[in-house]
């Protein structure tokens, strides 16, 4: 506020105040500059989140008013920890996770390599293929997929089970891996399969991008030295690439782990806002969603909302340890 | 490209090229459905070259959502807008944090960037009540103002504006008697456009996408966002799988232009945040 002031000063005054503002003005400016984001953060932000701290604490029933909060200690904890669907949930964001996030790297690594290594004229095209699934809406990308996946007229069953029924000599050579028979995605068994698809159908890019990037950085007197030592294509891959990537590995991961327990639009649109047959794609931030928005329980919401939180801060944490080592 | 490509080689190339396909296989029945009846989408198989139903299933689509004109010209606005107010706020911030020395300086920016730590679904119930108690339920308000200067804004203008700008020109201008709001608009903004070009068109693209933010602060279907306005169709009994997909390819559309256009820019924009952040 003070800096706001001193800046209606001048017009005033021009003359003496003038001088004021040319002589200070440059202690005072850069809080001005930077107070949008203090005004807009403390109110939209913190408080917020304060709130949500001080509302996990309590029960309240909205339609009493906000004067209507009783103070319930950890009760709202207990009661989220003991609740089958909110373990169910982390249950179903931890697979998810897992199903949607090792493909991603496991992936994207070698994709990134071959890339960079094969490509010159095509490159950016193919770099581009890949990623915009990345900034298209999720939503609609989800719906789109929701068709792609229905059971009977689907494209996706459409394809397994062609390949599933693909017989050379009477035999279904690829029965063992592919359906022969159209597959009902909303069934409680497939369901987190088809969201974790459609999650890492839309980062895979993402992740190729984040690797692509690092390995521009190895110096190329490393390749140079391996072929020296007759390393062929795989063991340069090997021996070189993979620890240059480590670093980068470490931040793709974070940022996997952090997106991934947090997932929410994707599950919500292909389950219709359910959680699907048997919560199977209920994530916990949906759990989250449904307890407040649903229940009306915005107690449990909140705590929910911070003992997700305090996870998603324990795996980063736990990452760092594993994968971070001393290069972050 | 190459004179000989070996047999392993050849093998990766199809597998990229396959991989490619899939990624782009959404997209591309998404427009093929937008051009199907419903019965024409459900039918074995299913259809993969283009129909002649695109006006009727938008004529569904607008039978559903009565008020989809008015979603969309509302998404516009808030993008429009929310961009606007980031490009000025985020490079304000960032030219203080680059240019200037002020007290506190380090730790006020580490605040800034341990911000981006907090997942969004913190916020969502108690802004959710927040806006509610401030009378913003249903209000472009609510979605504008929370959002109208993000931490990665400030990082981009703050790295882009330390290495673009020499400090002596600041220095010069200040000595010649140049006021700093005038130094910020006469000299700072004219160089940065590259910066406000990255920056307008990531936050463009995520306030356009934004779902969680509309979903909890918009209940009036005259005030949904885009994707709000989509995801209402799925609650109407029988799809209209038609309508779904003509929807869905007039919210991905202006992305996939923007994509086009700067695709570059975008993908060097949006990691370069998240690499050096």
């Amino acid at each position: 506020m003070n800096s706001i002031t001193s800046q209606s000063v001048p017009h005033k005054a021009p003359a003496k105040k003038g001088n004021f503002w040319l002589r200070k003005g440059n202690k005072i400016a850069p809080y001005f500059f930077i107070s949008p984001f203090f005004i807009i953060f403390g109110v939209f932000g913190l408080f917020p989140l304060l709130f949500s701290l001080y509302l996990s604490f309590h029960y309240w029933e909205p339609a009493a008013g906000l004067a209507a909060m009783e103070w319930v200690g950890l009760e709202n904890y207990i009661f989220a920890f003991q609740d089958d669907w909110f373990q169910k949930s982390i249950y179903n964001t931890g697979v998810i996770a897992l199903k949607s996030g090792i493909p991603q790297h496991a992936l994207a690594i070698p994709l990134a390599f071959f890339i960079h290594t094969s490509f010159t004229r095509w490159r950016n095209t193919v770099i581009g293929v890949y990623f915009i699934p990345y900034i298209t809406s999720t939503v609609a990308i989800s719906l789109v997929f929701t068709t792609l996946f229905s059971r009977d007229f689907g494209m996706v069953n459409q394809v397994l089970t062609s390949l599933g029924n693909f017989t050379i000599a009477d035999m279904k050579v690829l029965s063992w891996i592919f359906p022969v028979e159209n597959i009902d995605w909303t069934r409680p068994e497939y369901t987190k399969d088809m969201i974790s698809f459609v999650v890492f159908w839309r980062y895979v890019g993402w992740n190729t991008v984040l690797y692509l990037s690092a390995l521009q950085t190895i110096p190329r007197d490393l390749y140079e030295a391996a072929i020296i030592d007759g390393a062929n294509r795989y063991q340069q891959f090997r021996y070189v690439t993979l620890p240059m990537l480590k670093p980068m590995a470490f931040f793709a991961v974070t940022l996997t782990i952090i997106g991934n327990l947090q997932l929410f639009e994707e599950p919500f649109i292909i389950t219709g806002g359910t959680g699907g047959i048997d919560q199977a794609g209920k994530t916990a931030a949906m759990h989250m969603y449904i307890t407040a928005f649903v229940e009306s329980d915005f107690g449990t919401a909140s705590a929910i909302s911070w003992i997700l939180f305090m996870i998603i801060a324990g795996l980063t944490w736990l990452n760092h340890k594993v994968l971070g080592g001393s290069n972050h | 490209m190459k004179i000989s490509i070996k047999k392993d080689q050849l093998v990766a190339y199809v597998i990229v090229a396959l991989g490619g396909v899939i990624m782009l296989a959404p997209f591309y029945f998404m427009f093929v459905f937008s051009s199907h009846s419903n019965s024409g989408i459900l039918s074995i198989p299913p259809p993969i070259l283009f129909g002649d139903f695109l006006v009727e299933n938008f004529n569904t689509l607008i039978d559903f959502l009565p008020y989809f004109w008015h979603n969309i010209s509302l998404s516009l606005f808030v993008a429009v807008v929310v961009t606007i107010l980031n490009l000025l706020f985020c490079s304000l911030a960032g030219y203080a944090f680059a240019m200037f020395d002020f007290k506190g300086k380090n730790f006020l920016f580490v605040g800034i960037m341990a911000t981006m730590l907090l997942p969004p679904f913190l916020g969502m119930i108690p802004t959710a009540m927040i806006m509610s108690q401030i009378g913003w339920m249903n209000d472009p308000k609510a979605l504008i103002i929370p959002a109208a200067c993000g931490a990665m804004g400030i990082f981009m203008m703050r790295q882009f504006i330390a290495s673009a700008i020499p400090k002596e020109l600041v220095e010069a201008a200040r000595m010649d008697g140049c006021k700093e709001f005038k130094i910020y608009y006469r000299i700072i903004v004219p160089l940065i456009t590259p910066a406000f070009g990255t920056l307008g068109l990531i936050t463009f693209i995520g306030t356009w996408n934004n779902f969680m933010g509309p979903l909890v602060v918009m209940n009036d279907m005259k005030m949904f966002t885009v994707p709000l306005a989509l995801r209402a169709l799925q609650g109407t009994g029988q799809v209209p799988w038609g309508a779904v997909a003509v929807g869905a390819a007039i919210a991905v559309l202006p992305l996939i232009f923007l994509f086009m256009m700067a695709s570059r820019r975008l993908i060097d924009g949006l990691t370069a945040g998240a690499v050096k952040g």
